[in-house]
């Protein structure tokens, strides 16, 4: 349109310009010429003008598209998580929408072993220790489940924790290893537990056998608690609030298992107090250490023995038993980092004294009848272990194990009542063992494991010991303790 | 005599006030899992809070036992910061029930999970455990894509202001800072990076799902055989095999793996492998949030060329 205007308005001075030139004056054709150059200065300026509108209009609809690609991709971004978010809504709805939903994490740990043993099992003791049977006996010879462990565990409300740990026994026996409740966060560094649990003693003694570095606990655990001392009762724990880990725990309890014994009565059959100091050393060093005191009353805490004659009696104490363990635990990895290697050292030590009354032959099928007198000990052990991870998911271990029983003073011998001989079990002896772990882990939730062991508990039965294990954990991820 | 008392006043007034109203005053404690969290913690805080962190660049969060030193900071902790998604699953339920300390609980406001704040990766359509150690919540490393530490500052920085309000202009203020700060990094990183869009990378564990999405990498396979459990020689040499093949241009490990498995591999294929500084801590050049971005692409730039 500008064009045309133009062009008309030349074509206009063009017909008329040379028409009248012979009549216009001079002054009149510069006039005219000024007017044309005039029109043509004005068109210019609205030409400059529409055509920087052009140019802005055409920046304007570039940015536009920019713009639109941006959104573009904002867009498609958005419609990226939406997937995802879908995604997740799929996986939120697919847990069921039930009363089970709620259900506690559930765990198991499977648990089995080959024993090959050069003494017969049946016949094991701990010499100069009281403790027989079942409980610290090193299992069966051949192939055996060992025992099985299902777990629960959630939280009971914003105030409890509840678990429930049963096991399975190869015998088809169920036990409740451990069955408590636990206060979520009471302030002040406080813990409250109640029900069964594993006494704070030491350090071994609160860990699950599954998570043991060998295949079975030592020598001392055996002679001075049983193997494991769980006890029916109260734990109360308190967290100083220090950079360095000091802890103070108070137990009391039925006391109702080696070293103390079930018995028909009121009141706390045993306290337990302990105290633990913890820390860092180094940028891949952890310690702890920790001194812990049982106190048990034990009333006719049985165990059976041959007399002089070779006859099988059972005899009894009643009394006061007096557990003192120090324990320390020294872990280390490069920079802290033990997926590739680490180290752990582990030793405890401790010492029993036990005063009270004797009971010999309770059923009374000697011809000397059931006889009671003193008894007086003081006896003690450690065992001290190494566990190295030396690369990734192989580790082996060694440790040695040791017990003094020291003299045992029985009533009944020094009043020449009974002779010596009428208790082996407390003839005065140092056991020990020498144990071999190598022990690889498939992933963190599977382990095998190969164990060899020369034992000395008795005097002339040296038992030579092989074990393979294995130890499967399913469901709920089981916990790092230290 | 002025501006000595006037010094001495400074000095003393502050000291003396502590003295008297310890608990208004004293900083708060921020226990974090992962060093990145404690990195932001500080950005945030300044030296409202002290700040410790549980673990190191050089650990893998994964495996860390409940440790004596670690339950003695949580029981005095007023914060504690995870990354969640069962990341910590194995160590911080127990740290958490030994504490004896109500404040950081989950549930209350001293109980932060930063995966909680970001859209999460690879949530498994399946559950089971012969796929090696998954999250049902989905990729726990949510560190190393910048737009999620942004949002995680925004909550971080709402929750040390709950936590002491006295201090919450402090916090707003610190937090709005960073995030401007953080933007202006991010649109530079965007422009650095625009050369790793496309890059293909064999990783060691999967860890770097956050960083492919955000720069646009293409993960082609991993060191190790299935999440958590180390490389196998039968993988590695399979992973040889695939590579010949198809190579990808680069083999990432992080700081705390050990680079044996990456540099097997780079040596077999000529593939460069490359250690990322994976947090803060990780590597010199990753002093704080900015630096380990900052060097996470220069280490990834200089094998992309």
């Amino acid at each position: 349109m500008i064009k045309q205007t133009l062009l008309a308005a030349a074509v206009t001075a063009a017909l008329v310009a040379p028409g009248t030139a012979l009549a216009v004056t001079e002054a009149e054709m510069a006039e005219l010429r000024q007017q044309v150059q005039q029109l043509k200065r004005d068109y210019e300026q609205r030409i400059e003008a529409l055509e920087k509108r052009l140019q802005q209009a055409e920046n304007t609809t570039r940015q536009t598209e920019d713009v639109a690609v941006r959104t573009a991709e904002v867009a498609a971004k958005a419609e990226a998580r939406s997937a995802q978010a879908e995604s997740a809504a799929v996986q939120a709805s697919a847990r069921p929408a039930s009363e089970s939903a709620f259900n506690p994490a559930v765990s198991v740990i499977l648990n089995g072993r080959y024993g090959n043993l050069s003494q017969d099992p049946a016949g094991y003791r701990i010499a100069g220790f009281a403790p027989t049977g079942s409980d610290i006996s090193p299992g069966k010879r051949g192939f055996s489940l060992g025992e099985s462990e299902i777990a629960f565990a959630a939280n009971v409300d914003h105030y409890f924790r509840g678990t429930l740990i049963a096991t399975v026994q190869p015998d088809d026996t169920i036990g409740v290893e451990e069955g408590y409740f636990q206060t979520l966060g009471l302030s002040h560094g406080l813990t409250l537990k109640a029900g069964r649990f594993y006494a704070n003693i030491g350090y071994q003694n609160d860990i699950h056998a599954h998570a043991w570095d060998f295949t079975d606990t030592s020598l001392a655990s055996r002679a001075f608690l049983g193997g494991q001392f769980a006890d029916d009762g109260l734990q109360l724990k308190w967290l100083a609030p220090t950079d360095t880990f000091f802890e103070l725990g108070a137990e009391a309890g039925r006391g109702r298992s080696f070293p103390g014994s079930d018995r028909d009565k009121n009141g706390v059959g045993s306290t337990n107090l302990s105290a633990r100091l913890g820390g860092d050393v180094g940028s891949g060093g952890a310690w702890l250490v920790g001194l812990s005191n049982l106190r048990t009353t034990a009333r006719n805490r049985s165990y059976n023995d041959l007399n002089a004659l070779g006859t099988q009696v059972g005899n009894s104490f009643s009394g006061a038993s007096n557990l003192w363990v120090l324990s320390g635990i020294l872990k280390w990895a490069p920079k802290g980092n033990d997926t590739q290697t680490n180290f752990k050292l582990q030793g405890e030590y401790f010492r029993r004294t036990e005063s009270g009354s004797l009971a010999y032959d309770t059923a009374a099928i000697t011809p000397a009848g059931t006889q009671s007198g003193s008894l007086n000990s003081a006896q003690s052990g450690w065992y001290m272990q190494g566990v190295y991870q030396f690369m990734p998911r192989w580790r082996a271990g060694y440790r040695y194990d040791r017990l003094n029983s020291d003299s045992v003073k029985l009533g009944l011998v020094e009043a020449g009542t009974l002779a010596a001989a009428d208790f082996p079990i407390y003839s005065r002896y140092n056991p020990k063992r020498n144990t071999l772990m190598l022990d690889f882990s498939p992933s963190e939730f599977s382990r095998l494991r190969l164990q060899v062991a020369d034992e000395n508990s008795q005097p002339g039965a040296r038992d030579k010991q092989v074990f393979l294990q294995y130890i499967m954990s399913l469901g709920a991820h089981g916990a790092h303790n230290f | 005599m002025n501006v000595a008392i006037r010094r001495l006043f400074c000095c003393m007034l502050p000291a003396v006030l502590a003295l008297l109203a310890q608990p208004a005053l004293a900083a708060v404690k921020v226990f974090a899992c992962e060093p990145e969290w404690g990195a932001l913690a500080q950005e945030l805080a300044g030296d409202k809070a002290s700040v410790f962190s549980a673990t190191t660049a050089l650990q893998d969060a994964h495996h860390i036992q409940a440790k004596p030193s670690l339950i003695a900071r949580v029981r005095n902790a007023d914060l504690v910061v995870c990354t969640g998604s069962e990341l910590e699953i194995g160590w911080l339920p127990p740290l958490l029930r030994q504490s004896g300390n109500e404040r950081i609980q989950p549930g209350a406001p001293g109980y932060m999970e930063a995966s909680q704040f970001v859209t999460r990766l690879e949530i498994p359509k399946s559950l089971d455990r012969s796929l090696g150690d998954i999250h049902p919540g989905g990729n726990p490393h949510i560190q190393l894509d910048p737009r999620n530490i942004a949002k995680v500052a925004q909550v971080l920085g709402a929750r040390l202001a709950q936590i002491d309000p006295a201090n919450a202009a402090v916090y707003a203020a610190r937090t709005t800072d960073f995030l401007a700060r953080w933007d202006a990094a991010m649109r530079r990183w965007d422009t650095e990076a625009a050369p790793l869009k496309g890059l293909t990378l064999v990783v060691y564990h999967k860890d770097s799902a956050y960083l492919n999405a955000w720069l646009g990498m293409r993960e082609m396979g991993s060191l190790e055989p299935k999440p958590g459990v180390p490389p196998t020689t039968a993988h590695l040499a399979d992973l040889v095999a695939r590579m010949q093949a198809a190579p990808a241009r680069a083999i990432v490990y992080m700081a705390y793996n050990s680079p044996q498995a990456a540099e097997f591999l780079s040596e077999r294929t000529k593939i460069p492998a490359v250690m990322l500084p994976f947090t803060v801590g990780g590597s010199d050049k990753a002093k704080d949030l900015f630096g380990l971005f900052d060097d996470t692409l220069a280490r990834l730039l200089a094998v992309a060329k």
